[in-house]
């Protein structure tokens, strides 16, 4: 437990002494800040063409913040997610073995399970102050709107799971290899077949293609931000990280007999 | 303390490793590494710190096996690689901080601990640096004080004075016998004197296996069993060298200089073996009346004796 805080604390500090966090963190929030503006914006000039045009709002439907802002901000938000938290995870264990810091890791006291939960937990402190910083969005939508808290709330638990399992396969990409840019390509190309695996659901057949369904790390999210905190949902992204956990652990183990 | 036993290191690509080293170290000695480069000192260390598993063999450090109770040999040993790999975007105490947390020290004496062993290696005056500002000096200073900062029993140091300037050298030697008494040190070295000067076992290693192993007086001692002498005497050259050459028991002699030092000659006498035989050639200038102005045993220096050592064994092949 005491080993797990050091490391933590370590790859948070490490975060913010060298740029990374910063350039992460920014990028992060002009990215979803700029989508937000954009589907705000809308948002609010279709609601003034309904007002003033029942032809309009008729086409529309019913005009509801949380249905028109609030749920396509999750989806963004995890496309945004894919692409910056490989560039966090790259260097977690990638850059200790390019520097041979990690010979002096392996060799302290430390089990192998604290130093791959240790470097995990820091990564998701990080991108736990990227989310913070997309939550002004809500207040806005709250200021001149009404939204859902509860739909606010469960996206947001979606969105952190899905970060943890995004984070856990990236950690292990990157006790793989020494190379930065290979865990970051690694991790990067299997997540986002993961992502797009459920638009091949429609032409497998159907048991194949439920499969598929349940596979694709995209589609576990779309019940989160309904408002639904669905447990076969919360357990995939659960096992989801758990399983590359317990991965790179292994990967990390077997350096010591490999070698 | 250390007991190391047919330890072996095979690698895939074949090449290096160590082959069935064996040897014991007992609590509060210094024990030097000596060998060539790639001559299997990192890999033995590398083994002892639990970094890499043997291929066959076994070692324990303190009663604990490396491989089977790994996580209390580490708590005991205080390693130094040889390329100091450190963490250079942190502050130096910040990095201490988290090597003293991750080995261990109780969370109220961290503070204590990286104070002290900052003053212990010198670095107080860096405290504000970071560590990928400081010289190679310093970087090692860093690295034998995350090395030193849970007191270990064992203190393993691979080459810690390699890219030094002779004043840092001299500081890191002294240092280092300053540690020991109640620690167990190893470390490895492909310099002779430093390992004479700090250690009190020396343990020659070449191609992956022990040469030879006692302290350097007795290596000094037994191999060097000098059966050469250093002459210099006054008077005709020629002359003297043949009477040398007629001596009893005198395999060769050769002219080292002559006519220098005010017309001696310095010769260098072998003999056939390696009992007393200087008395002889004093024997020999006072019958023949001839002016002795020195008359030295040559001692071999360990550089000597380990390039013998190594050498010998390419003979032999």
């Amino acid at each position: 437990m005491r080993n797990f805080i050091f490391i933590l604390l370590k790859e948070m500090r490490s975060y913010f002494y060298s740029p990374v966090a910063f350039v992460v963190i920014t990028i992060f929030s002009v990215l979803t800040g700029y989508y937000f503006y954009n589907m705000f914006a809308n948002f609010s000039t279709i609601s003034f063409q309904a007002q003033t045009d029942p032809m309009i709002a008729s086409q529309y439907g019913v005009l509801n913040v949380t249905e028109f802002v609030i749920r396509p901000f999750f989806g963004v938000l995890s496309v945004v997610m894919l692409i910056m938290l490989p560039m966090l995870t790259m260097r977690v264990f990638s850059e200790e073995k390019k520097t041979g810091t990690i010979e002096l890791l392996l060799t302290y006291p430390v089990q192998d399970i604290e130093a791959v939960l240790g470097k995990f937990a820091g990564c998701m402190g990080i991108f736990t102050i990227m989310l913070l910083l997309s939550f002004p969005c809500m207040l806005l939508v709250a200021f001149f709107g009404d939204p859902e808290w509860g739909v606010i709330i469960s996206g947001y638990v979606g969105l952190l799971l899905m970060g943890g399992a995004f984070i856990a396969l990236g950690v292990f990409m990157s006790t793989l290899t020494e190379n930065q840019i290979i865990a970051a390509v690694l991790s990067f190309a299997s997540l986002l077949i993961l992502y797009m695996v459920g638009a091949t659901a429609a032409f497998v057949g159907e048991v194949m293609g439920r499969v598929l369904e349940y596979i694709s790390i995209l589609s576990h999210l779309d019940t989160f931000a309904k408002g639904v905190l669905d447990t076969s949902d919360v357990m995939y992204y659960l096992l989801f990280t758990i399983f590359f956990l317990f991965l790179s652990m292994r990967s990390l183990e077997s350096k010591r007999w490999r070698a | 303390m250390i007991n190391v036993k047919d330890l072996t290191k095979t690698y895939d690509n074949n090449a290096r490793g160590i082959r069935e080293v064996s040897f014991n170290i007992e609590k509060g000695e210094i024990v030097g590494f000596l060998g060539p480069n790639g001559a299997g000192k990192t890999t033995t260390m590398r083994i002892l710190t639990c970094f890499m598993p043997a291929t066959s063999g076994s070692a324990t450090i303190a009663g604990h096996d490396v491989f089977e109770e790994s996580l209390k040999v580490r708590s005991k040993v205080g390693y130094l690689p040889e390329t100091v790999p450190l963490y250079t975007d942190m502050q130096v105490p910040v990095y201490l901080t988290f090597v003293a947390g991750v080995k261990g020290v109780p969370w109220k004496k961290i503070k204590g601990a990286v104070g002290e062993v900052m003053e212990q290696v010198g670095l107080t005056h860096m405290a504000h640096k970071f560590i990928g500002e400081l010289s190679k000096g310093y970087r090692q200073r860093v690295g034998l004080a995350q090395a030193l900062i849970n007191d270990p029993e064992v203190l393993i140091l691979d080459e810690p004075t390699i890219g030094l300037d002779p004043q840092q050298i001299l500081e890191i030697r002294s240092l280092i016998k300053g540690l020991a008494g109640t620690r167990t040190i190893i470390l490895s070295s492909h310099i002779l004197p430093e390992v004479s000067m700090v250690c009190n076992m020396v343990i020659i290693i070449d191609e992956g296996r022990i040469k030879a192993m006692d302290t350097p007086e007795n290596l000094t001692a037994q191999l060097s069993k000098s059966n050469r002498v250093m002459a210099r005497i006054a008077g005709q050259h020629g002359a003297i060298l043949s009477e040398l050459q007629k001596m009893h028991g005198v395999k060769r002699v050769d002219t080292l200089g002559i006519g220098s030092e005010g017309g001696t000659s310095k010769f260098s006498i072998e003999f056939e073996d390696a009992s007393q035989f200087s008395h002889l050639v004093a024997r020999l200038a006072g019958e023949r009346k001839w002016d002795l102005y020195e008359l030295t045993p040559m001692k071999m220096s360990l550089e000597e004796i380990f390039i013998r050592i190594v050498t010998e064994e390419e003979m032999k092949k």
